[in-house]
């Protein structure tokens, strides 16, 4: 797969994701890794689990799910804690935890390099290593992030700069079925009809990103 | 997660291969893995990969006021971090010897071997200089983190640029990256670290030990070097007992090593320095390779965005409409005791409706229920249907004495709280719901320790 050049700015349209790469099972000691990159931002993410679980964290019925959000630079603080916690619940929303009762899975994140969408990019590691390890799911999920602009524009995957100047940030996490939302963060103030059309928008959005999970897992398991 | 322990059948094999001078992944005793070293898009950040140990290091820097002692010279930091992703067994926050000694020894590889010129940090002598801080996380762990750091440490503070200053009496200038080109650090040499595994009371040893190799082996050596011969670092641990002269057959391998891989670091910083200066793509997407089948790149994508509008509208217009949440929000009239409060937080309840505008919600609580005296019975029917199935199993065990008044025709409806037995207090209602009538309740106050309550309860109907 020959890569062109392309420009990694979103600058030829607004409505543009930046360019995706993505590399499943780079770690050899995780079950499950994916180093998943959108532009400049890219995050890795390892997966160990369904594992035996401490007494004290484990649940009778399900497994138990926790994630880690590493940042590159300095202690995790509470926008780490914060991110940490809206990727567990997504993540608990698609996992089949009843299929593995008393275990504990984990799933760490680590940020490789960080200009923008930096949630939805951990939202997107965090699927793929999912799917690395072979746990099983009701759905995929995918992040999208839009930025607003100040006269009302509206920006997919935006950059560091782009977010800087935005009105208001709002990541949503779309599931591969319907594409029902999972999770909505939103970061500034808008009016209803533009999150809605955001939403409208990330929907569009999300189609090419589970087309590029169907066509990277394809080409891992593909026998030519 | 725990640690899978090494079992005593795999610790004997590997200790009779290395008998017979085999490793397990076919490498001769003094062979290194393969290291290959990659840059991200941010200055001073690098990941290296020494066979499968994989470490990811990041240089940042910050004007601080400087030591007491040491007025004139910047500050270092080294922080390296063994990341919950690199091995099972590895707790976040749970500060291991084994990362107190890597931590230590690099600090003294990179510090006190002055490889780094900290005279130059100094901005204004006593008041401002330059905190070097590098971070190193360890992403995957296959053995011999400490070579792998070093080199990602070193490699790093090559590749970091710091903002150039200008300083005039007592103002200074930080210039952005966009001002003024940024500032390499002034590093004098390059100290690698070389790790020597023993086995067998010190018969056998292996350079660049893997994982498994570590966990039999009876004694460590570590020696950093820089391509000038000169010994940074030299540190023994374990319970072997070592010769002088294989300290010094060590050493002399050490060099030849060092002055490998400094020339493959010195390659790698020419080859990214030059793609940054062209203009062509650097970063850790370009230094994922094409032809891996693991691997997959997509260009930029454009998004369809026509008729959003009319998908955005065709969503809300589609979406049915939550169960519980009111058409008409309503005020309620009663006044809620604490002890009521405390039944009713002590209900978990999966979706929390705000009945009254106006008043918050905390947490996820059973629903407020103030004013379910004032419903008629039908609305309270419709409502209730949604939340009542995820209450009941909370609410069932709730005493049912001190409970309201709710009287569904359901059976299975639960209890809930409402309680009306303060005076009354008239809110604004927007529109007039036919009162419920007490005398239902009555017969459920027949307690005789609530007697307080129906005492008032009495006083209140008669009020009416």
């Amino acid at each position: 797969m020959a890569a062109e050049v392309v420009e990694t700015e979103a600058v030829d349209g607004p409505c543009r994701l930046r360019r995706f790469s993505c590399e499943l099972g780079l770690l050899s000691r995780p079950d499950g890794s994916a180093a998943f990159l959108q532009g400049d931002t890219s995050v890795l993410a390892g997966l160990y689990g369904p594992a035996e679980a401490k007494i004290s964290k484990e649940l009778p019925d399900r497994a138990a799910l926790d994630v880690l959000l590493r940042p590159k630079v300095g202690l995790p603080g509470v926008l780490e804690r914060s991110r940490e916690q809206l990727l567990q619940q997504t993540c608990e929303a698609v996992v089949l935890g009843v299929l593995h009762p008393r275990t504990a899975i984990s799933l760490v994140l680590q940020v490789l390099s960080d200009a923008g969408s930096l949630l939805s990019c951990c939202l997107n590691a965090a699927c793929m290593a999912l799917l690395d390890a072979g746990l099983p799911l009701s759905a995929l999920f995918c992040g999208v992030t839009c930025a607003l602009q100040p006269d009302g524009a509206i920006l997919l995957d935006p950059t560091a700069r782009q977010e800087q100047e935005a009105r208001a940030i709002l990541t949503f996490a779309i599931a591969s079925t319907d594409r029902k939302v999972l999770m909505v963060t939103t970061k500034g103030s808008c009016s209803v009809q533009e999150m809605q059309q955001c939403l409208a928008v990330a929907q569009r959005a999300a189609d090419t990103i589970f087309q590029f999970y169907r066509d990277s897992v394809r080409r891992r398991y593909s026998k030519s | 997660m725990k640690a899978t322990p090494l079992s005593n059948c795999e610790r004997r094999f590997l200790l009779r291969a290395i008998q017979e001078k085999k490793r397990l992944d076919g490498r001769q005793c003094y062979d290194y893995r393969n290291i290959r070293v990659s840059f991200g898009a941010d200055r001073g950040c690098c990941m290296v990969e020494l066979g499968r140990t994989r470490v990811l290091a990041q240089v940042s820097c910050e004007l601080v006021p400087p030591k007491p002692s040491r007025p004139t010279e910047g500050v270092l930091f080294f922080n390296l971090e063994l990341s919950p992703m690199a091995a099972p067994g590895l707790e976040p926050g749970r500060q291991s010897e084994l990362l107190v000694s890597l931590n230590r020894l690099l600090e003294r590889c990179l510090r006190d071997s002055k490889c780094i010129e900290t005279e130059s940090l100094c901005v204004v002598a006593g008041e401002k200089v330059w905190q070097i801080r590098l971070d190193m996380h360890l992403l995957n762990h296959d053995g011999n983190i400490t070579d792998a750091a070093s080199i990602a440490g070193i490699v790093a503070l090559c590749h970091f640029r710091r903002p150039d200053v200008s300083v005039q009496g007592e103002e200074v200038t930080v210039y952005t990256p966009e001002e003024r080109d940024p500032v390499p650090l002034s590093i004098h040499h390059m100290p690698i670290c070389v790790s020597f595994a023993f086995f067998h009371q010190g018969t056998y040893l292996l350079v660049d030990p893997t994982e498994r190799e570590e966990r039999v082996m009876d004694g460590l050596l570590v020696i950093a070097m820089n391509k000038h011969h000169e010994i940074c670092t030299i540190q023994s641990s374990g319970v072997v007992m070592l010769l002088p002269d294989q300290i010094l057959r060590c050493t002399k391998i050490t060099a030849v090593k060092v002055a490998e891989i400094t020339e493959l670091i010195q390659k790698a910083l020419e080859n990214d320095q030059k793609a940054r200066k062209e203009g062509g793509k650097f970063g850790f997407a370009e230094s994922i390779p094409n032809q891996r089948i693991t691997a997959f790149k997509m260009e930029s994508a454009a998004v369809d965005t026509n008729d959003v509008e009319e998908q955005a509208g065709e969503i809300i217009a589609k979406a049915d409409p939550p169960s519980e949440v009111f058409a008409n929000p309503v005020l309620h009239t009663q006044n809620f005791t604490s002890k009521h409060q405390g039944f009713l937080n002590s209900c978990s309840f999966a979706n929390p409706v705000v009945h009254t505008p106006g008043t918050a919600q905390i947490g996820e609580g059973i629903e407020s229920s103030w004013g379910d005296l004032e419903e008629s019975e039908k609305e309270e029917a419709v409502e209730e249907e949604g939340e009542s199935e995820a209450a009941a199993f909370e609410c069932e065990k709730v005493e049912t004495e001190d409970t309201s008044t709710l009287r569904e025709t359901k059976s299975d409806e639960p209890i809930v709280l409402s309680d009306s037995e303060e005076e009354e207090v008239v809110i604004l209602e927007p529109q007039e719901l036919p009162r419920k009538t007490r005398t239902q309740t009555s017969s459920k106050q027949e307690n005789p320790s609530k007697k307080a309550f129906n005492k008032r309860r009495r006083k209140k109907r008669t009020s009416r």
